[in-house]
Order: C-alpha cells, then structure tokens, then sequence
C-alpha cells in the first residue's frame, strides 16, 4: 500500500488525515492538541499515536503539511485609493490564506507606520497604481516601508512603470522582496493570482522558520501553504475540476471557527439576470472573505456587539437567559464544547447567525436605480444566486446533527431581497475534515484529490434547501 | 507615453452608447481610455482618475440631470489631489430648450475647462483635448 500523511498544524489541534493512493480512500483521522509553547511536535505525535492506534502502523511514503499555527499568516496590505488597489491588494492577501491585520491606502504617514509595526505582519502586499498610472504613491510608500519596518518581507503587486524605481529603493534598503504583475493592472480589473503564488513562496522561505516551524520541516519536508490556501485550492479543484475531469460547478464553503467565519466561493459570479448592470471591482474567480467579528468562542461577543440579542435570539425561541452574558463566558472559556441539549442550541443559533452575517458580506448586491428611462438594476459583488452547493466545514458543523440547517441560514431570504446568496443548493458537510488535506494533495495529484472529495463530500449531502 | 483620460456616464444615467462611440474615438486618436461605463458617481470618476494617473476627465450626461450630478465635481477633484485635472463635460446638460452659451456659462461657472453641446463634431473636441494636454499630432 502506497499511503501519504496530510497534515494540518492548526492553532490549537494538529490534524492529521492519511491516504491511502491506490486505494483511492482515506485511511483515517485524528487530532492532537497543539501549543506553540510546548513546540509543534507534541501536538503531532499526540495526533499521529490516535491514529496508529486507529489504522495499525502505516510508512508513509510522503507527508504534506499546512499550517495556521502561530497566527497563521499574518499581513498588511497596502494600496492607492480604499475601493481600488487597496481593495485588490486585500483580496490577493485573503486569497493567500492570510490573516489580514490592517488595509491602508494612500500615502502611508508615520503613524500608519507606527501602527504597522505594532501588529507584527509576517509579510506586507504593496500595491498601487494601474499599470502607466500613478506610481508617486507606490514610491513614497515603498520609500517609507524601507526606512520604518525594514524587517519585514515585501510582495509588491503595483504600477509596472514604478518597479524600476522601487526595486532601486529596496535594493539599497537591503529589504527582501518579490515584484510579481499588479493586481490591478487596468482599472477595475482584478489579477491576484501572481500575487497569491508570491505570498505562497515566501511564506514558505521565510515565514515558516520565523514560527519556529522549522524542525517541522524536517520531518515533512516542507509546510506548503497556510491552511485558509489549502481550504481554497481545495474547493477551487472540486469546482473546477482538473485537465482530465469535470468539476462540480461554482460551489460555496462555509467554515465557522473559533474567532472567525470564513467563506470561500469559487464561480465568476456574473449577474444570471438579464438587464443587470455589473459595476465597481471585478471579482476573484476564487475569492475568500474572512469576519473576525463572527465566530464561536474567542469572537463570541464581537458576534453578539454585530448581530444584537434579537437576531441571535430568533434562532433560540425557548432561551431564557441573558444572551450578552452568555457570549461572554463562552468568549473567556474558548475550549468549552456543548455538551447538554441547551448549550448546543445556543451554540447553534451562533453558528446560524454567523453563517446569515458573513454570507451578506461575502455575497454581492443587486440595487434598483431609477433613471429617466425607467428602472434599472445594479450589481456589485458576485451573484452566488444560482450556486447549486454549499459546503460547511469547522467544529460546529461537522459535530452537528443539524449541520445543513446551520448552513441554511446563509441561503436567500425575503427579509432581504437585494443580497444575492444562494437560492437553492444543496448542502455537503465535510464530516472528515477533509478539505485542507485535499489542497495539499491537489499539490501532488489534482485527479485523486477531485475523485476523492467527489466520493466523500457527496456522500454526506445532506437535503435540498431551498427557496 | 499615451495621456489617460478617464470616461463615463455619470449620475444616474444608463446612456451606453454615445459613451462607446467616445471610447472608440479618442482611443483611435492615440489616448490611453479608461472607460468607467454608465451609472458612475463623481466619486468613480475620481477613484479612476487617482489610479490611472488620468490627465483629463471626459463626463457624459444625456438624460438632461447634467447639472445635479456635475456641481461639486471640480472641488472634490481638488480635494483628491487632482487640482490640474482637465474637466470636459457634455451632451444633453439640461431638461428642456435652453441656450447653449447660457448652458454652457454655467458649467464653466462650474470648474469645467470645456462644455459641449450635442451637436459638437467628435474630432473637435479632440482636438481640444490634444491642445489642452500639450500635444503635439
């Protein structure tokens, strides 16, 4: 048996899942509790002792990992106007699976420096500027970027007539940097995928040894990319499909962590309506739109402050306490896991709330403008109307009985019409927490990965929701 | 290097195709266009100018509420950091039959370095352009 170990080195668990190639199946699970204090490896022998006792002892020919651990990847970007560049550069940085700290346009002052070099970002993302369009920006931020946080790697994605003059700056600077195409080459048009591979390539130089990863890469030769990456190469393989096989169609993945709820979706997102006026930023292909503000423990109460006790308590019609105050415990006991049939449903109606919440700001907007001509409507954002599956993945969900309900409350509804989110898809759970090690073998082997997500992630559709 | 110019429609005003037609025009007459479409906020047109580096803004209006959506436009480009930015505004500015002059004093009133009527030839206004930005043909 040819069998290879995917790994997951997460914040707080070390996931592991192992595959068997010919095969075509997946072997087994496991998890174990992972501190950066203790090193990265107890976690891991914890997880890979689970699962030898699970499925006997296994060589693995090869292991492939990624990581969120340590803060995961954690960013900066940086571009010219809010709604333009700066929107780019920020998309790009999502996309690459990081964390992103901060957004700042314009010319970059000393305190937007000072704040900078306050939160730490493992990597910057410079941008700024069409390709033959203002390159002053570029330039003055370049220039202060090299004199006030010259430690720090630089992605410069910006005005391809302003790279000479940058890389002068840099080069004198002594500032390790990589110049890939802008993200915004021509107004309004996105290209993030150069940027994205960059990211990926100094993360894995730089960024993984700066974790203390790096006795990790011993053993595994090499941490690919950030786990949110893995996520999203994953679903962009069962969406897409590869060279040799179909995909399944633009899909959507839920994921509902601790301190953040992300969503990933892959598909053009153009207007599926007639006399539909598509304006402002293009949309990634594969986008991902991280909320720090939702999630279930240690962003329970940020939940709480955005949504309010009504809309949280719509999900919990017999819920007699405080909600406020019961956010609050759960956002100081973040490894608490419900266990009675009233703590679950609290947590449930989170998860619903979170998933309503991140979908609206994840999903595009459809806006009637009356004109002298009549009415017309305007779009902004990706029309994920017409998408046919969801996918949900994350604690709650793979542990819930109600899993496609929790996913449901993402889907249209008439409270708001104008939002355009998936009207009737259906809803797959990623019971075997298979998605981040799928990106990782997509890596290696896009046909096995497709074929083994088909096989497993179909299995566990669930039932059709829908309008 | 070709001198960007940035186009559209602007306010709420979905008048596609004289808006193409001006596309192919001055890109023909050896501009860099940068074309922002129909239903674009004087806040589109500066966002685009600020990005592209645009020398010139050429604004369409058509459907008579030129004047509402154009006011403020000169100053908020001043604001942006785009105090030299040459302003171009035309069409059909007004409801109802007025006197071009008259129409056109206003939106000079306004901070606008050209106003066209409808009727006005295509190859003159770029050529107004060229003169405008310093160029030679």
């Amino acid at each position: 048996m040819e069998a290879i170990l995917c790994i997951d080195f997460g914040s707080t668990y070390t996931k592991l899942t192992a595959i068997d190639l010919q095969g075509e199946q997946i072997l087994g699970t496991s998890k174990g509790l992972t501190t950066v204090e203790d090193g990265i490896m107890v976690g891991f022998e914890k997880a890979l002792a689970s699962l030898t006792a699970l499925i006997g002892p296994v060589e693995f020919t090869e292991k492939l990992a990624c990581s969120s651990a340590a803060g995961g990847l954690k960013m900066v970007a940086v571009g010219l106007v809010p709604e333009l560049t700066a929107e780019a550069a920020k998309r790009a940085a999502l996309g690459a699976g990081a964390r992103v700290l901060g957004v700042y346009s314009y010319e970059l002052t000393k305190s937007d420096l000072a704040e900078i070099k306050a939160v730490e970002p493992d990597l910057l993302l410079l941008a700024g500027g069409t390709d033959g369009g203002n390159r002053d920006c570029i330039l003055h931020n370049a220039r202060m970027i090299a004199e006030h946080v010259p430690g720090v790697p630089v992605v410069v994605a910006g005005n391809k007539n302003a790279r000479d003059d940058i890389e002068a700056v840099f080069d004198q600077q002594g500032i390790y940097y990589k110049l890939v195409p802008n993200v915004m080459p021509r107004l309004n048009e996105l290209q993030v995928e150069p940027a994205r591979e960059a990211i990926r390539g100094i993360f894995m130089e730089k960024i993984v040894e700066a974790k203390g990863l790096a006795q990790v890469e011993e053993l595994v030769g090499g941490i690919l990319m950030p786990t949110p990456a893995a996520v999203l190469a994953a679903a962009q393989v069962l969406s897409d499909g590869t060279d040799r096989s179909v995909g399944i169609g633009p899909l959507i993945v839920v994921d509902i962590g601790g301190a953040t709820t992300d969503i990933h979706s892959i598909g053009s997102g153009e207007p599926t309506k007639p006399s539909v006026v598509w304006k402002g930023l293009q949309e990634p292909h594969a986008k991902r739109t991280v909320e720090g503000d939702l999630g279930m423990r240690v962003s329970a109460v940020s939940l709480w402050e955005t949504a309010g006790t009504r809309r949280i308590a719509k999900h919990l019609p017999d819920f007699q306490g405080s909600v406020e105050a019961r956010c609050r415990t759960l956002q100081d006991e973040v490894s608490f896991v419900a266990d009675t049939p009233e703590s679950v449903a609290f947590d449930e109606a989170l998860a619903k709330t979170a998933v309503e919440i991140a979908m609206e700001r994840h999903c595009g907007v459809v806006e009637s403008v009356y004109t002298p001509m009549g009415l017309f409507l305007s779009q902004t954002g990706k029309d994920l109307s017409e998408c046919k599956t969801v996918i949900g993945t994350g604690g709650v969900l793979v542990h819930s009985a109600n899993a496609s309900e929790l996913v449901g409350a993402g889907f249209y509804t008439e409270d708001n019409p104008t939002c355009l989110k998936p009207l009737a898809p259906h809803v797959l759970i990623d019971r075997s927490y298979m998605l981040s090690a799928m990106g990782l073998l997509a890596e290696r082997d896009p046909e096995l990965a497709l074929r083994l997500m088909k096989k497993y992630l179909i299995q566990s559709a669930e039932v059709r929701h829908g309008a | 290097m070709k001198a960007t110019v940035v186009i559209g429609v602007i306010g709420a005003d979905c008048h596609a195709v004289g808006n193409r037609i001006l596309d192919h025009v001055f890109r023909e007459a050896g501009f860099d266009v940068v074309n922002i479409g129909v239903l674009s906020s004087q806040e589109d047109f500066i966002a685009a100018a600020i990005e592209t580096g645009a020398k010139a803004m050429l604004v369409s209006s058509l459907y008579g509420h030129g004047e509402i959506d154009c006011r403020g436009l000169r100053e908020k480009c001043q604001e942006a950091g785009l105090s030299d930015i040459v302003l171009y505004v035309g069409g059909n500015l007004v409801v109802g039959k007025h006197d071009f002059p008259e129409v056109e004093a206003r939106f000079l009133e306004m901070g606008f370095d050209r106003v066209f009527s409808p009727e006005t030839p295509l190859d003159v206004a770029v050529r107004n352009l060229h003169e405008d930005l310093g160029l030679v043909v």
